[in-house]
């Protein structure tokens, strides 16, 4: 092949992988399609990296055969081997790779055009001084992050004195190096200087920030990685590094966003951390105001299709809004993906014994459908989702366990006993007998407020979108 | 300025706006799978490391080469395949098609 075909081949191949990242990106944001969508980036990957072997630069394929063959082997195995519950720390992993790599091809320009004797631009130098500062403390970061969430490093935030102070001189020293190599030039020991100085400040501001916190910060470091990856891109004029990189900044920025809104952990609170301690001095101040989850019905519905056992608590919210007809909409909609849905009937439920059993006979809902508290309660246990409509006292826990509980002592559905636990409600007033309820409050529970009837069509609608 | 700066930076800006445009409104369930496969798309720069380990002309830049290309092989490898894993889970129920089969009675 010539230089032109050359050239047109890889840069059909690197439009190609763009848009294959763009539409793999779309694809992803909704549970039916993620997994193609998934597979639909890897395809645009490959097809980009296969191209990049047509580069005419590229004299000798056995050291990138080499680091191809290692670096795929630890990623396939250590992916393939890695427990589910262990994910995010793979994550941190993977993106601390991808961050060292960023600032060593950052690195690697700088040093070869120097070796040469050729000048790099202000903008081009720039940019790769931003790269090589922000793919190291994207590199640190996540290792410190790996670190706290496999519990090597303690998870809670580790504070020093003067920490603002420190953070800030070393943020002014990768400013200082910046600028000394866009305008005079990059040096061998201007380059290492600015890496190792970004490798300190990636640990010191990771280091002070929560476990909790840690999947927020794991997503704004994954940003950073794209951004450091995009000004890569820059400095060696590759255009489906920029669009790759910053499909990934912009994404992950706006991702980082709705986690932090998801977990109701403000974003500020993750960036600067050590607020960890916050919490101890909240339950001092009021018990009353105790962080409840929301979620929205969009949520909701989806973790509910993916469910294999749902039950349906229905309470005497769910007889004031004549809502029976659209709770059986709702579960044969679920019925119909394959979730097998029960209701599990109190005692007292809708006020009266049996009021419950007529209400839903009347929607017909078929009766082997509807279980008594004595045949329900083992059941939770292997439920995945516990739909609470407009039932209060008779999930509340304190029944069982609250000595000083007004209806401590009640029989009650174990709703807590579920996986999650979801739960329509109007507001957050407490029930009929007049006592908070301390399901509400755990963490495996989330909220949907609103009117129960209004609640269910909605999540019938958006279970029908899924 | 040079145009291939000019270039990039275009490109940037645009792609920011299509980055931010293409998640939409992505449901919680979603958001660990979809930031593990954004850091397996960043691992793009794998690219760059294929460049500087190919031309490399020194034993430094040799060195530098092959680790980063090492590492981000890992990223994007290692960042599909465990992307791939996690949405096994919305892998598609087979609907129940009226009774369960055992029910049905016996065929003959």
């Amino acid at each position: 092949m010539n230089g032109d075909s050359r050239f047109t081949v890889i840069s059909l191949a690197y439009i190609i992988a763009a848009l294959l990242f763009v539409f793999g990106l779309r694809r992803l944001s909704s549970p039916r399609t993620a997994r193609s969508g998934n597979r639909l980036a890897a395809a645009g990957m490959l097809i980009a990296l296969a191209a990049t072997l047509l580069d005419r630069s590229i004299l000798s394929f056995w050291e990138i055969g080499i680091g191809t063959v290692i670096g795929a082997g630890v990623g396939i195995y250590s992916a393939r081997r890695v427990q589910m519950t262990a994910m995010p720390q793979m994550v941190a992993l993977f993106n601390g790779a991808g961050g060292a790599t960023a600032a060593l091809v950052s690195i690697a320009e700088f040093l070869r055009a120097t070796g040469h004797g050729e000048a790099i631009g202000a903008g081009p130098a720039v940019s790769g001084a931003l790269g090589i500062a922000i793919g190291a403390i994207s590199f640190t970061g996540s290792l410190v992050a790996f670190g706290k969430l496999q519990e090597i490093l303690p998870g809670r935030p580790l504070l020093f004195p003067g920490r603002h102070v420190v953070n800030a001189l070393l943020a002014l020293g990768v400013i200082a190096l910046g600028g000394a190599i866009a305008i005079h030039g990059a040096t061998p020991t201007t380059v290492w200087a600015l890496f190792g100085v970004a490798l300190l400040l990636g640990i010191l501001v990771v280091m002070p920030i929560g476990g909790g916190d840690m999947p927020v910060m794991i997503s704004v470091l994954n940003s950073l990685t794209g951004v450091a990856a995009a000004l890569t891109g820059i400095v060696l004029a590759n255009q489906v590094l920029v669009v790759a990189g910053m499909l990934v900044g912009a994404s992950g920025t706006l991702l980082t966003l709705l986690m932090s809104r998801a977990m109701n952990r403000p974003i500020s609170n993750v960036m600067f951390g050590g607020f960890g301690a916050a919490p101890t001095a909240a339950a001092a101040g009021s018990a009353v105001a105790r962080p409840v989850r929301q979620t929205s019905a969009e949520d909701a519905a989806v973790a509910m299709a993916f469910a294999n056992r749902v039950i349906v608590i229905p309470g005497y919210g769910l007889a004031v809004a004549e809502a029976q007809r659209q709770i059986k909409e709702l579960s044969s909609e679920l019925e119909r993906r394959g979730v097998d849905v029960k209701y599990a009937i109190h005692p007292v439920a809708g006020r009266m014994p049996g009021h419950m059993n007529v209400l839903l006979a009347e929607a017909d809902i078929p009766y082997d459908q509807l279980l008594d508290m004595e045949q329900v309660n083992p059941e939770f246990d292997h439920t995945d989702i516990a739909l609470v409509v407009g039932a209060n006292d008779v999930v509340n826990p304190a029944a069982r366990t609250d000595r000083g509980s007004p209806i401590y002592g009640m029989p009650i559905l174990d709703a807590d006993h579920a996986k999650n636990v979801i739960v329509l409600k109007r507001s957050m007033n407490p029930g009929f007998a007049g006592i908070d309820n301390a399901l509400f409050y755990e963490p495996n529970t989330q909220m949907l407020f609103g009117d129960a009837k209004k609640s269910l069509v909605q999540l019938t609608d958006a279970l029908k979108a899924v | 300025m040079s145009r291939e700066l000019v270039l990039g930076i275009y490109v940037l800006i645009l792609a920011a706006f299509v980055g931010f445009e293409v998640i939409g409104r992505v449901p919680a369930v979603l958001h660990t799978p979809l930031m593990s496969a954004t850091n397996a798309i960043h691992g793009i720069v794998m690219l760059g490391a294929m460049l500087v380990a190919g031309s490399a002309d020194t034993p430094l830049l040799r060195g530098i080469g092959i680790l980063a290309v090492a590492l981000g092989a890992a990223n994007v490898f290692g960042g599909f395949v465990v992307t791939d894993r996690m949405l096994e889970m919305f892998r598609k129920k087979e609907p129940p098609a009226g009774r369960p089969e055992s029910e049905r009675g016996d065929p003959r």
